[in-house]
């Protein structure tokens, strides 16, 4: 069973051979190529689960060599394959939301002339997101982790006539780029300090080479945070994602909500034996994750572009993962990370499909009512928000949020704060989804539905719906006295964290404040947006808050700060610069030969009295400096 | 005798282009096909050489042919051919290109096509030779015979500015040339005066002693030559005017072959001749090479001319060709070798689309383009891999080229291999920005252009097939090069004297415990690197060069 894995990230990739190449003669029966790769390679994971989960290897790692790739002396990485628990779970989150996703897609691009051109993005990303969780060394993983950022880009140009949605690629690309510059110097650290680039070999020799504490786990792990937060759009390289939304909504369901931009959490999770021997950046990694929570969701709250909430909502929330990580609660991550890609991936997908009933709205100000006339969009789209406001007991995200403010709250260094934001954030996310639903699902109707979702529309939305339930049964707080199947499962690759003195009736306490904190955010959502509206327009209205609802709708100044400081000097001095001024010293010299050929030639009148008139003033003058210079 | 016929066949076959291009109709077609076959039979000629190598070695250890004649030799000159892997991959790279510029630019000369292949033909010859010279003199003589013929190349059947540009070309290469026969001479003295055998021959004069301060000046005679033809900032300013202004073919065989030979001089002749002076230049080299990196590609991005801005992206790749040779270990130059193919692979495409593009809009001002991809999506496919292996996408060619380079690069200094890295980000700048100003966005001329041909789409096929090869298993490559270079890295070492200081090895410090790495995955080169430092970790000594 385990031999058939090479299949599950080459089928994607075969997909887009395909597509690419014989894509435009396909015509419908792109989608089939296109959806039917992943959702074999789906099952092929699905096959590789049991096979893992039945019969363990031993260790509970599998490895699969397919090619050496380089080979220089002792720089070799090879094309490796490493299967464990981890990656097990983020092969299966991957191919079954990313099936889910191309099926939704199938229906929802129909329309449109680049139908097989967006399969083959689709399938080259599912392929290389695939890679990026399987790889056995850095350098891999990074061959994922830039393929996954082009597809990014390819996809939310996917409409290239709109020069905005060509900017927003670009913005996307290079950004990421950013981070992955620094990633990828951390990968020179890492080998020539380490000697290998073999995530394994590199995690025991970092445990036996280096001191915990000292510079170089600090700088290595910096680095590494330098591309985490540029792929997982946290503080200050989180721009790019509320402009990525210019993609097809399928696109920001998969890759910017679901798989993709969690890559950064992956990675740290991944290398996690490092962040633990960096203190200092790992205490950054919460930090900062508790930072980012709580900028996002206050965006996400004023936001009018019902994808532009989802998008401040994800980066939001990955911010969550990044606080988990940074107080070494690992599983914890990943588990928030697949029931997010559950919520969030419905999230979108429902806003989709409302988007495309109203003929392409993306205002939730010009929706309302939505609630009769597009029943299973809307209990598909509330089970989502449920799941993402952490409504207690029924729902995933109640369950990895839970356990996140957890681990957070038995932090020793600044728990209590971290928990606080967290908590916050909770209430932030609460209000601004639930402002979302009101608005776009309850009130008048205010723009006629002209489409109705199909099935192959509603079946990705119902399953995920299933999904964003169930998925946080996996892992229940020991006061239900259940087991938590999840963390256990991923034990074999995390180190157990720490376990403090807290009492499970600490926790039953921490989870009573924060249903309460997340019902309350509903409450408050529904009397300001749906029960008394002309409250929160009269608070928008007073000048401190059209202010802050103005800095808060821009994404907190960010976007303004970096073209100021960056984009426009660079654009300018490149267009100042056009003609090059090191040229102009070649131009200069040039000048100054033809200067005085033409000044030489002006000279040579073909006048005899002309010449002998110079041939004196030339010998009075030489005798002249002779003379004198005796 | 194979490597001379290496040499002749394209000469002779230039020759019987032009002779066959003079005849009025049909001749420009016959002279393709001849450019061809001549390319061809250099192709199979290569193939007999791999196939009979085992058999045939040559007098010195990495060089498994070599052949020699006298030429002159009352001056010590002799027609001194010799392979190695590294000339084996470039002379490759050199006929492989020859023949997709030939294919290439098929429907695009018209006038006098005899005299234009006979011109292409000639130039491939002289850098075939430049390739292969173990000849100081015979490799200058090369080296200016591939400028003449480049020369015609620009000024006939150039674009609007072709004079001038042609012109600049040759003023600027023509003064790298001299100083480098300056440099070449005074190295033949100083090695007469102390051995009495007057010769230029490159094994016989590699480990000349001389002090320090003639070594550095005779280096940098060679550097400056070899950094005019790379290009490095601030000499540069031929290339942009030159690649812009040649027609296709020009533009690949500049792009592709020409910049190239500046990179193998200094491989072959600058560091293993004057081991200690380059090493004492090392820093003053990588940051040339940096500022090449960041201001090529600042350049680059605020062009409107899509050629000039594709020519501008050259001298950042060749940027990171400095920063690799002048880290000198065994990865960065493994950086170097595929950086030298993989950019002849990437720019030459990009050349080419530029070309078939001009061809048929009539234009290169990318303000006139956009929105392509809707007429010519083929087209717009290909460039965007091509833009994405500019950018040093990972499983393509350029990736591991720039990533060797800058892993090398990090190990003899880390500071600039950091620095160096910033190109990775300002090269995603411009490489995206072709696309959106080319292929995507509004519509600003409304264009009716066909797609791609077949003759095209197999051309682009073949480099395309190339690239990602090069990018997902180079080890071909990469074995090819592998004893060449460690030749290159063996005869630069300076002496005894060298070996007994230790290299600063910053991985062994204080925070560090003493757990010895495992051997297979141990990060120096090889046994040799270990106990030979790099040259840009080597304390200089007083200039003694010794053969091993």
């Amino acid at each position: 069973m385990l031999s058939l894995l090479w299949l599950v990230p080459a089928l994607p990739f075969a997909g887009f051979l395909a597509l690419a190449l014989f894509g435009r003669r396909m015509g419908a029966f792109a989608a089939a190529v296109g959806t039917g790769s992943v959702g074999l390679s789906a099952l092929f994971a699905l096959a590789v689960a049991a096979g893992f989960i039945s019969s363990p290897p031993p260790a509970r790692i599998y490895t699969q060599s397919l090619w050496d790739w380089i080979n220089v002396g002792g720089f070799k990485p090879g094309i490796l394959l490493y299967l464990d628990s981890l990656s097990l779970v983020m092969v299966l989150v991957v191919t079954v939301v990313g099936f889910l996703i191309h099926l939704y897609s199938a229906e929802f691009m129909e329309a449109d002339d680049g139908y097989s051109r967006f399969f083959a993005y689709m399938n080259l990303f599912v392929g290389s997101m695939l890679v990026l969780v399987l790889a056995g060394n850095l350098l891999l993983l990074y061959l994922g982790w830039e393929g996954v950022g082009l597809c990014s880009y390819l996809l939310i140009g996917f409409w290239y006539r709109q020069p905005e949605n060509g900017a927003a690629a670009i913005k996307a690309f290079v950004v990421t780029r950013i981070g992955d510059t620094a990633l990828a110097i951390g990968l020179f650290f890492l080998f020539l300090n380490l000697g290998t680039l073999d995530i394994q070999k590199m995690m025991n020799m970092a445990a036996l080479r280096w001191q915990a504490g000292s510079a170089y786990p600090e700088i290595a792990a910096a680095l590494i945070l330098g591309g985490a937060l540029g792929k997982s759009a946290q503080l200050p390289l989180q721009t790019w994602l509320p402009d990525a939304m210019a993609g097809p909504t399928p696109v920001s369901a998969l890759i910017h909500a679901a798989t993709m931009v969690t890559a950064g959490v992956y990675l740290i999770a991944r290398t996690n034996v490092i962040f633990t021997m960096a203190p200092a950046v790992q205490f950054a990694v919460a930090v900062i994750g508790a930072a980012t929570l709580l900028l996002s969701a206050a965006s996400a709250l004023v936001q009018h572009d019902i994808k532009r909430v989802l998008a401040y909502s994800t980066i939001s929330q990955i911010g969550y993962m990044f606080l988990a990580l940074g107080v070494g609660a690992w599983s914890a991550a990943i588990f928030h990370l697949m029931t997010h890609a559950f919520f969030k991936a419905l999230l979108f997908l429902g806003a989709g499909a409302v988007i495309s009933g109203l003929d392409g709205e993306h205002d939730i100000f010009k929706m309302g009512g939505l609630r009769r006339q597009m029943p299973v969009a809307f209990w598909c789209f509330l089970t989502g928000a449920c799941s993402l406001a952490a409504l207690p007991l029924v729902t995933a995200g109640f369950y990895s949020k839970g356990l996140i403010l957890f681990s957070a709250w038995q932090s020793r260094r600044a728990g209590f704060w971290l928990w606080a934001a967290g908590i916050a954030g909770a209430l932030l996310t609460s209000i601004y989804i639930f402002r979302l639903v009101f608005i776009v699902f309850f009130g008048k109707p205010k723009t006629a539905v002209v489409k109705k979702p199909g099935p192959r529309i509603v079946i990705p939305l119902v399953a995920l719906a299933f999904l964003s339930i169930v998925g946080g049964f996996v892992n229940m707080p020991a006061f239900f006295g259940v087991k938590d199947v999840f963390s256990r499962f991923l034990e074999s690759v995390f180190p157990v964290p720490p376990q403090a003195a807290s009492l499970p009736e600490t926790e039953l306490l921490l989870e009573t404040v924060s249903a309460i904190v997340s019902l309350a955010g509903v409450y408050v959502a529904y009397f300001f947006f749906l029960a008394a509206p002309e409250y929160s327009e009269e608070m928008a209205r007073t000048a401190p808050g059209r202010a802050l609802g103005k800095f808060w709708f821009s994404g907190w100044g960010f976007d303004w700060l970096y073209e100021k400081a960056l984009v426009s000097p660079y654009r300018w001095f490149a267009r100042a610069n056009r003609n090059d001024a090191v040229d102009l010293i070649y131009s200069f010299i040039a000048a100054a030969s033809r200067f005085f050929h033409y000044g030489l030639s002006l000279s040579q009148t073909g006048k005899v009295r002309f010449y002998a008139a110079v041939l004196a003033l030339g010998a009075v003058i030489t005798i002249t400096i002779a003379v004198l210079a005796r | 005798m194979i490597l001379l016929w290496l040499i002749i066949v394209p000469f002779a076959g230039g020759v019987a282009a032009w002779i066959l291009g003079l005849r009025g109709r049909g001749g420009g077609s016959a002279a393709r096909w001849a450019s061809i076959a001549a390319l061809a039979v250099d192709l199979a000629l290569l193939a007999a050489i791999l196939a009979g190598r085992s058999a045939a070695a040559g007098r010195h250890g990495d060089f498994f042919l070599e052949a020699r004649a006298g030429w002159v030799p009352q001056l010590g000159i002799s027609i001194h051919l010799g392979m190695d892997g590294l000339s084996l991959l470039l002379v490759f790279l050199t006929v492989f290109m020859g023949i997709v510029s030939v294919v290439a630019s098929w429907t695009e000369i018209t006038e006098r096509a005899g005299f234009f292949h006979f011109n292409l033909l000639w130039c491939l010859a002289g850098v075939i030779g430049v390739f292969l010279s173990m000849d100081l003199f015979l490799f200058y003589f090369f080296w200016e015979m591939m400028l003449v013929p480049m020369y015609f190349l620009i000024a006939i059947w150039g674009h609007e500015r072709r004079t001038y540009a042609a012109i600049k070309f040759f003023i600027f290469t023509q003064l790298g040339g001299l100083l480098m026969l300056m440099a070449i001479l005074g190295l033949y003295f100083i090695h007469g005066s102390q051995t009495g055998a007057y010769t230029f021959d490159y094994f016989d004069l590699i480990g000349t002693r001389m002090s320090s301060a003639a070594a550095f000046w005779l280096m940098l005679g060679f550097f400056v030559s070899f950094a005019v033809k790379l290009p490095a900032v601030p000499v540069h300013s031929w290339l942009p005017d030159a690649h812009t202004e040649a027609p296709t073919a020009g533009s690949v065989i500049l792009a592709g072959l020409l910049l190239k030979t500046g990179a193998y001089g200094m491989l072959r002749f600058m560091v293993p001749l004057f081991p200690d002076a380059s090493q004492r230049f090392a820093p003053v080299g990588m940051a040339v090479g940096i500022i090449g990196i960041l201001y090529g590609a600042v350049l680059a991005f605020g062009q409107t001319d899509l050629k000039r801005l594709i020519a501008d992206t050259s001298i950042s790749h060749m940027g990171f060709i400095l920063v690799g040779i002048f880290a000198w270990n065994g990865l960065a130059l493994q950086g170097v070798t595929m950086q030298i193919i993989s950019h002849a692979i990437s720019t030459g495409m990009l050349f080419i689309l530029v070309g078939a593009l001009q061809e048929r809009i009539h234009t290169r001002d990318m303000d006139l383009m956009g929105r392509l991809w809707e007429k010519v999506p083929v087209m717009g496919g290909v460039a965007m891999v091509f833009a994405l292996a500019s950018l040093g996408l990972p499983g393509l060619g350029n990736f591991v080229a720039e990533f060797l380079i800058l892993l090398g690069a990090f190990r003899a200094n880390p500071a600039a291999s950091a620095a160096a890295s910033l190109g990775l980000i300002v090269s995603t700048v411009y490489a995206l920005w072709i696309m959106q100003r080319v292929f995507h966005g509004d519509e600003r001329t409304r264009w009716t252009l066909p797609d791609m041909s077949v003759r095209e789409k197999g051309v682009a096929a073949a480099m395309i097939v190339a690239i990602v090869w090069l990018g997902l298993y180079p080890q071909p490559v990469i074995n090819e090069a592998a004893p060449a270079l460690d030749g290159l890295r063996r005869i630069s070492i300076s002496g005894p004297q060298a070996v007994k200081i230790p290299a600063p090895d910053f991985r062994l410090t204080a925070a560090a415990k003493a757990v010895p790495l495992p051997a297979e995955e141990d990060p120096a080169f090889d046994k040799k690197a270990r106990v030979v430092p790099d040259i840009s970790s080597q304390k200089s000594g007083e200039g003694v060069n010794e053969r091993p």
